[in-house]
This record gives C-alpha cells, structure tokens and sequence, in this order.
C-alpha cells in the first residue's frame, strides 16, 4: 500500500511542479534528479567506485561544508541577538545564556567552529595522503591552503566575540605577532629603518596591527572590525572560493583515483 | 612513580625526541605498524593509557576545559587517521609488490556508479552523524564564558585559540616575528608549493608509502612533529608564565624555572675568547651571521653533494633549491629547539638594535 501510495505522490501534478521527474528508482531519474537540482547538480551524474568508499575519502572535505552551512544557520541566528558594542557584546551572551531555555545555538557554533578547523585539517591530511594535489589538481590544492587559513582567521575573528577575558587576551596574543611583522610592525625588524629625521614611518598608530585592531591595544574598534570580518568579509570570500574548489574538483576529474 | 616519571619525560627536550624516535621507527618498520593487528593493538593501548591519565585529577583539570575537548577529538582523529593511512598505503605497497596495483584501480573499484543514492546517501549519513555528535556536545559542554573582558588585568597565562598553540609555543624558541610572521608565512607558500615541487608522477590517486617515502616522511614530520605536537605543548603542558609543566603536576603559580639563556655572540666573545662584547654590532654578531648565512646557503652544496644530486638532477634547478629552502626553514624550528636544550643558546643573531633576532 505505500509503495503504491509513493507512487500516487510522486505522480501528482505538485510533485512533478516541484522535481520535474519520478522517482529515482531508474537510470534516467538518477540522472535527472543529480543533473536537475541547484544543489545536486555539484555532483557528477556517475562516478568511480573508488571515490564514494569511505575508507578512501573520509567524508572530511564533505563534513567540512556541511559544518560551514551548520555554522551559517546557527551565526545568524545568534545574530539576531548580538550587538558588537564594548557596551552590550558581554551582557548579550550572558542574556542568550540566562533568557533562552534549553538553549545550544551558542554552543553549535563554538564547537561546531573547533570541529571545523579540524576536518578541514583532516581532509587536507587525507588528500596529501592519496597524493590527490598532483597534475591537474595542483591549483585546486593551492585553493585549499587558501581556505585553510580562512577557516583559521573565521574562527580567530569569532573567538573575540563574546568579549570576555579569554576573548580579549587570545586575541591579543594572537594579533601582538602582527606588530612583529618585518618592515610592517612597529616592532618587527626594519621597522625602525623606515624614518625620515625625526618622522617615523611605521608607529603604532598606522602599522598593520593598528590596522588590524583599528587602535593600539584590543578595544572596540577591534570588535567591531572582527565582528564585520567574522559575519560578512570572511565569509563571503569563503563562500566564493568554495564554488572555485568545488567547481574545479570536478573540472580537474572528479575525486581523484589510480590515473 | 610512574607519574613522576611521566611528568619529568613529559618535558619537550625529551617528549620530543621521543616523539621523533617513535615517529622514525614507525615509517621504518611500516610493514609492522601498517597491519590491523597493531592498529587494534594500539588503540587498546592508548585508550587505557588515557583513561589513567584522566583519573588522575589534575590532569583531568586540564583535559576538562571545554576549550580543550576539540584537541582531545583531534588528537583522536589525528592518531586514527595517521595509523589509517600507513595501513592503507602498506596493504597497497604489498599488492603493487606483487604486481597487482594498488586496491583503487581494480577493475571493480574503476566502475562507474550512479551518484545517487551511492554518494548521496553516504553524504546525507555523514551530516547526519556529524549533527548528532555536534548536539550530544553542545548538550554536554557549555560554551565557556569568563569574567568580562578587563584589559588591565592579564590572565596568566594568555594563550592564544588551540590551533595557534604550535605558534604560540614556538614564540619559546624565536622571536614574534619569526614564529609569528616568516614561519606561518613559509608553511602557507610551502604548502601551495608542494604540487609543482613533488614531481613523483606515482601515488596520484591511492594510499602508498614506499612510492612517495620522502614526500610522506618530510609532511608528516612537519604536521605531527612541528604543529600537532607543539599544540599538545602549548595546551597542556604550559602553565603561568609559560612555564612548563607535566601532565600530572599542579600549575603552581610559584614554580620558578632558572632560566639563563645566552646568545651566541656571548658564548663565543666572552667564555670562549674572554674579550667582553665588541662595540660595531657587526663585528659584535658576526659568527651569528656567519651561522645563518652559513645555514641558508653553505649547507646547500654540502647537502647537494651528499644527497641531492639525484633530486637536482630530477627536479631541475629552481624546484631543488626551493624544496631545500623550504625544508632548511622547517629544519630550523628543531635545530633552534635543541640548542636552547642543550646550550641554553637565546639567539644566533641577536640585534636588538633592529629588532632582528634570530
């Protein structure tokens, strides 16, 4: 009776609207239904055996996404309640913390962000491993470098977020190493090269950790900047060079095999 | 006593030869490690190792930080993956021994599926496991929050997120602008490099080791020695002042390490020659330079004329001397961590004067 009933579904005028072919119970559904849709259509219609083995691909790049789609879904939802300003940053948290019942948003995102950073280094490791960066996806390797280091500075950016004491003093850590910067960082070597008389080139008003924080030592400026960079620069830019990656694993021949 | 003994053997001067000793011997008897008995094996082992270590509650202190569960699961992930490839790529070395080619090109394996359900469906169980295990965490762990943020009052220590650590971590060894800067820039470039240094056409597309030893040994050794180990350092076995610590060993605030560290420039001009420092900073520094310049470029027709002929050969003249730059900078982070352990040494080329310490 269900199957008959499945049938029956799939045969009304709304669902041949919504996917403009039966059911993918035969060869040329399982064509149409990968080729017809927005979002199957990254896949290829068919391929090598070897490459949807798990114990070749380990699913890491593929987690890697979804981890990124989860933590688009769960950011802008704590967007809503968020205002990066020294002033209400802290006491939003504690209000998402204190206000919503049974809440996990926060904790989504938190460790769905840690988890992130190490399945793009495990899927990294994996297609080292099986030797996937080399001729024709040398370039594709280099974008995934790329992407590496934006994975890294999404979650170093978000870290500074909820302005706590572990906030602020991780991420002044991390960005004193900007004002070591050679010629660049008001303390890196050559720094004090760069001075014309008593005019210094490079201070710690315009070298590029100022740029970075937007001021001399971690305050609201850099919340603001990190915020910025954290919900739209980053992301945008990661989204782009995902559709590169993406788009060139299958230009370059899909998920690599023995040639 | 074994703890003790664990806690002394836990600082890196020994950890980390440890670690090298063993990460040598692995790739060397490969054809042991890559079996599934000892995969088993050490799984077993490491598990109840860890399941020690966490009973003991200082050590459970620091594991249990919520922003310290990620490196538990990486280390897991780390530690399977690591023994999974060698595996795989040992059962390959056997079948391509035996003239069968490695297991991803059989016939059967080089047939074409459809993607869906195939690979859809392992996608769809995959997200699915991976939410399930996403909830379960965010259900058991609370995201941390401290105290708001105070920036007259540095915490102690101040560690930088988990995945700096290694960076972190090396800032013991050079200077922020190296650690911080040069070498992070060096690993993005070195990595982006690798495709048109590494011109081995073999191993394209399956797990091996004996095709690609070289590219295999020299990467794993920078990604579990040099990053993945320096992070388990940097997260673990350092407390206030960055000061070390073992796993066991309470962070006291009041630990006190002598630490007298000298620079070369000192050593040579004022124990090996007691002369006192000259004052041309130049002259002052100069068997500093003489070590880096001797590092970066004397070394290159040593190492060429031992080993390097072969790959010079193969890979042309830029490739080569890349390749060696390359490994020459990841080959420093170690050399400079030995002579701090075993000379105390603080810098090769110390010139303060324009922040370039080296």
């Amino acid at each position: 009776m269900s199957e008959g009933f499945a049938k029956k579904v799939a045969n009304t005028q709304v669902w041949k609207a919504i996917f403009r072919h039966g059911p993918p119970d035969n060869a040329r559904n399982r064509a149409a239904v990968v080729a017809g849709n927005v979002f199957l259509h990254l896949h290829p219609i068919k391929l090598k055996k070897s490459g949807v083995q798990l114990g070749y691909t380990w699913c890491m790049g593929g987690l890697t996404f979804f981890i990124f789609l989860a933590l688009t879904v769960t950011g802008v939802l704590l967007m809503f309640y968020y205002r990066p300003t020294a002033e209400y940053a802290f006491t939003d948290i504690i209000g998402l913390r204190e206000h919503v019942p049974l809440g996990i948003m926060r904790e989504l995102h938190r460790w769905g962000a840690h988890l992130m950073v190490i399945t793009v280094w495990i899927h990294m490791f994996r297609v080292f491993m099986t030797g996937s960066y080399k001729p024709p996806r040398e370039f594709n390797w280099g974008v995934g470098v790329i992407l590496l280091i934006l994975t890294m500075l999404l979650s170093f950016t978000g870290y500074l977020l909820p302005w706590d004491q572990l906030a602020i003093w991780a991420i002044t850590v991390g960005s004193n190493m900007a004002k070591a910067t050679p010629f660049l960082g008001n303390g890196g070597p050559g720094a004090a090269l760069a001075k014309i008389g008593d005019f210094v080139m490079v201070s710690d008003k315009n070298d590029v950790r100022f740029q970075l924080l937007g001021g001399r030592f971690v305050g609201e400026a850099a919340l603001l900047r990190f915020y910025i960079l954290h919900c739209v620069f980053i992301p945008l830019v990661v989204a782009v060079l995902i559709a590169v990656h993406f788009w060139r694993v299958r230009k370059d021949g899909g998920i690599s095999a023995p040639l | 006593m074994i703890k003790e003994a664990i806690n002394f053997l836990a600082e890196p001067v020994y950890s980390f030869t440890i670690f090298i000793v063993l990460f040598l011997l692995a790739l060397k008897r490969i054809d042991i490690v890559g079996t599934k008995k000892f995969g088993i094996g050490l799984m077993v082992f490491t598990l109840v190792i860890f399941g020690w270590m966490v009973a003991d509650p200082v050590f459970f202190l620091v594991i249990s930080l919520p922003d310290n569960i990620p490196i538990i699961i990486l280390n897991a992930l780390v530690f399977w993956s690591t023994w999974f490839a060698l595996y795989k790529g040992h059962q390959n070395d056997l079948r391509i021994a035996a003239g069968e080619g490695p297991i991803e090109g059989t016939p059967e394996n080089r047939e074409k599926v459809w993607a869906w359900p195939n690979l859809v469906y392992t996608e769809l169980f995959c997200g699915i496991a991976c939410t399930v295990f996403l909830i379960v965490w965010a259900i058991f762990f609370k995201a941390p929050l401290e105290e708001p943020a105070n920036p007259t009052w540095a915490p102690n220590p101040a560690k930088a997120p988990w995945y700096f650590l290694g960076l972190q971590e090396m800032l013991v060894y050079f200077d922020p602008w190296m650690a911080g800067v040069v070498l992070p820039g060096i690993i993005v470039v070195g990595l982006i490099a690798i495709p048109f240094l590494d011109i081995n056409p073999k191993g394209n597309g399956y797990y091996t080791f004996r095709e690609r030893k070289f590219a295999i040994t020299s990467f794993l050794f920078g990604w579990l020695a040099l990053w993945v180990y320096l992070i388990q350092v940097g997260t673990f076995l350092r407390g206030p002042n960055w000061t070390f610590y073992g796993p066991f060993e309470y962070w006291d605030f009041h630990k006190v390490v002598a630490e007298n560290n000298i620079n070369l420039s000192e050593i040579v001009w004022i124990k090996f020659l007691s002369m006192g420092l000259p004052k041309n900073i130049f002259v002052r520094e100069i068997f500093g330079l003489i070590a880096t310049f001797g590092y970066l470029f004397g070394l290159i027709p040593l190492i060429t004329k031992k080993w390097g002929q072969r790959y010079l050969d193969r890979m042309g003249a830029i490739r080569y001397y890349i390749m060696l730059f390359l490994v020459l900078s990841m080959m420093s982070l170690p050399i400079k961590m030995y002579l701090r352990w075993f000379f105390n040494l603080k810098y090769i080329l110390a010139m303060p004067e324009f922040e370039l310490n080296l």
